[in-house]
């Protein structure tokens, strides 16, 4: 019986505060952020522009955001509990927070991207793609050298693992299913995704130095130790594209009779292929990167060298880090020929990137609705 | 599905070659992955062990023997390591739910975009970029809080006058393991079940407070895991750490001085190019060291996703 007539109470204690609220009482308006937000950068530009012609230097841009970030986050919790209340000035806050952790994480981005096409610019030029380093000392000179070998490295390297790392995906998806055999491959590849990219350096070495003695270096090497960082990579993204075929497709293809092999060489594959290039895309780009299995396996040279099994091999990454770390007279050739590469890969990697997410977005298989 | 239906038709169906073939090819190709991690193994193990008991008389990097060698730089490592996660994990776990939560919808794929591209720039440019312009942006910082706050054990000691100390090489670090742990949150975040969240906002709570009762508590082993991925990723990273960090192979947890202890990665890379004889395999054996300490991190953190299904897809 209480139960029943308590509620009539709840209102009648709380009437007397209701008639003089609206629905937004109770609410910051929506630009008070904004608003503050506004007002602390302003505030905290004049300090921070009061402090540079007083004491002559430059203006701090660092500073300038540090005060403004964290005189805002104290400013709208204090601001938001006074006028909404505790939880909300909690919620505003990590808000806050959140977004201030997403713009810390975008400074590096931006200022590798700044930096590397700042000094990069000064080391290109015509020569720059067109030479070799050999006979060079000081100024002039290019990088063909380690454009060819990183290409041939990178596209043996891809020769090894796309048809492993496919057949692989193949085998997981179509034939393993449920097999004990299946589940320790699925747990170890994604293991082997995690093997430092330095390991598989030294396992290339170990392998050939066994066989052709020590000390040796080829451009194969290379190419075998990117394979096992490579292959993990093309088996992950292309199970994950091959689980994606819906299996109507494959049932429709077995009651025409087709044999199981020609229906995933016909319908399978094709159905996914946009999906396994976009990956196969992305695992280049990956590898394409490394420098250390390299710097162990292929070698540094500054000679042109065509031959994957024979001598040793240039490649970009190797070649920035070896113009950085052995400079010589003057050193700022050096430097720049460094941010060049540098430069020169990223926009590589970043095609790779670009054009792998466009197959993906324009050939994706349309699956009705 | 597919099990079924070449269950049902094994019985009356030929094996065609082509059949038998296309299959064996397949199981080839994944035994081959087996082969190549037990090869990885064996290969390195076999190098290794000439190194393992070699002194100062048979290896010229040794000072007295391998153990001595191999401790300060397994302290480097795992020390960068922390340092590097400690700053990575929390700042990771926010921006995973910045683009999970609470980015404007329409924007937040293309941030996802965004924070995958600091994973796809190249390990060298890094070191450059750190070298370069992080190393300098950072030792006033370094030298201010060696001069006000130096009564605190980590900042003591003389402060370097080119900001390459480990701390710096674990911002690098943290720069790049941000975006592996970023994307694997990210993944685990929105997989939160809808429901929940919608019966935590319709209790009334605030943004955070669904995000603290719904979210996390659904995340925590993905959280885990991806922390342990990026802890993987971190001790092999070679290339940064070697071009940043001024190395003297000492054990100290002191985080401004020029005088650092190396890590294991790092280290091979500067020593292979000019070692010869049982150098090299000292150093390939301190390889080994890497391998099992990073596969056994990345098997525990695999085995956590695995655990929970839903994550399949979670890498």
């Amino acid at each position: 019986m209480s139960a029943v007539s308590a509620p009539p109470q709840g209102p009648t204690i709380v009437a007397p505060a209701r008639h003089n609220r609206s629905l937004t009482s109770g609410h910051l308006p929506r630009w008070a952020p904004w608003a503050l937000l506004g007002g602390t950068a302003g505030l905290s530009a004049l300090l921070f522009g009061v402090l540079a012609l007083a004491s002559g230097s430059d203006f701090a841009i660092a500073g300038w955001a540090v005060v403004t970030g964290v005189v805002y986050l104290v400013l709208i919790t204090v601001v938001s509990s006074l006028v909404e209340g505790r939880r909300r000035g909690v919620d505003r806050l990590v808000t806050g927070v959140v977004t201030v952790a997403f713009l810390i994480a975008m400074i590096p981005l931006v200022s590798v991207a700044w930096t590397v096409v700042a000094n990069g610019v000064a080391g290109i030029s015509a020569d720059f793609y067109s030479q070799s380093m050999r006979n060079v000392v000081g100024e002039g000179g290019g990088a063909l050298h380690a454009i060819v070998g990183t290409l041939l490295i990178t596209l043996a390297a891809a020769v090894i693992s796309i048809p492993i790392g496919l057949f692989t995906a193949i085998y997981l998806i179509e034939y393993g299913e449920g097999k004990r055999l299946a589940r320790g491959i699925t747990f170890l590849v994604d293991v082997m995704t995690g093997i430092p990219s330095i390991v598989a350096g030294l396992f290339a070495y170990a392998v050939f130095a066994l066989f052709f003695g020590p000390g040796i270096r080829l451009g194969i090497m290379g190419s075998v130790a990117l394979a096992v960082l490579m292959i993990p990579v093309v088996v992950r993204s292309s199970e994950e594209m091959l689980r994606l075929v819906p299996n109507e497709l494959r049932e429709a293809s077995y009651a025409l009779g087709v044999p199981k092999w020609l229906t995933i060489v016909k319908v399978v594959l094709p159905t996914s292929i946009a999906g396994i290039t976009t990956g196969i895309m992305l695992s280049i780009s990956r590898v394409i990167g490394e420098t250390a299995p390299l710097l162990l396996t292929a070698g540094v040279t500054a000679s042109m060298n065509y031959n994957l099994f024979e001598g040793r091999m240039m490649s970009l990454p190797v070649f920035a880090y070896a113009q950085f770390m052995n400079q010589g007279i003057p050193a700022q050739a050096y430097v720049d020929r460094a941010w060049a590469a540098a430069l020169t890969l990223i926009l590589i990697v970043m095609v790779l990137n670009l054009v792998a997410r466009l197959i993906a977005r324009f050939f994706a298989p349309k699956f009705g609705r | 599905m597919t099990t079924t239906m070449s269950r049902a038709s094994a019985a009356p169906a030929k094996q065609r070659p082509g059949d038998r073939w296309f299959s064996g090819t397949a199981l080839a190709a994944g035994t081959m992955i087996l082969v190549t991690l037990a090869a990885v193994a064996i290969f390195l193990i076999v190098q290794s062990v000439p190194g393992l008991t070699a002194t100062s008389a048979t290896a010229s990097v040794l000072k007295t023997d391998f153990w001595d060698y191999v401790w300060p730089l397994a302290f480097g490592t795992i020390w960068a390591s922390i340092l590097a996660l400690v700053m990575a994990v929390p700042l990771s776990v926010a921006v995973a739910l910045f683009i999970s939560h609470y980015a404007p919808r329409r924007l937040a794929q293309g941030l996802g975009y965004v924070v995958d591209l600091l994973a796809a720039v190249p390990s060298v440019v890094f070191g450059l970029w750190g070298i370069l312009v992080l190393a300098p942006a950072v030792q006033p910082v370094y030298a201010w809080l060696n001069v006000n706050a130096g009564w605190f054990p980590l900042f003591s000691g003389t402060v370097s006058g080119t900001g390459r100390t480990i701390f710096t090489a674990a911002i690098v670090l943290a720069v790049m393991v941000v975006p592996i742990i970023t994307a694997i949150c990210r993944e685990i975040f929105l997989q939160t079940p809808v429901l929940h969240e919608e019966a935590a906002l319709a209790l009334g709570a605030t943004r955070w407070e669904m995000v603290k009762m719904a979210v996390f508590p659904f995340g925590r082993s993905g959280i885990v895991s991806a922390s342990m991925l990026g802890l993987g990723r971190a001790l092999g990273e070679t290339m940064a750490v070697a071009m940043v960090l001024s190395v003297a192979n000492i054990v100290t947890f002191r985080l401004f001085t020029a005088e650092n202890p190396g890590t294991i990665p790092a280290n091979i890379a500067l020593t292979f190019p000019e070692a010869y004889g049982t150098n090299i395999n000292v150093l390939i054996a301190t390889g080994l060291i890497l391998f099992v300490v990073t596969f056994a991190v990345n098997a525990v953190a695999r085995w956590i996703v695995s655990r929970r299904k839903e994550f399949s897809g979670a890498n």
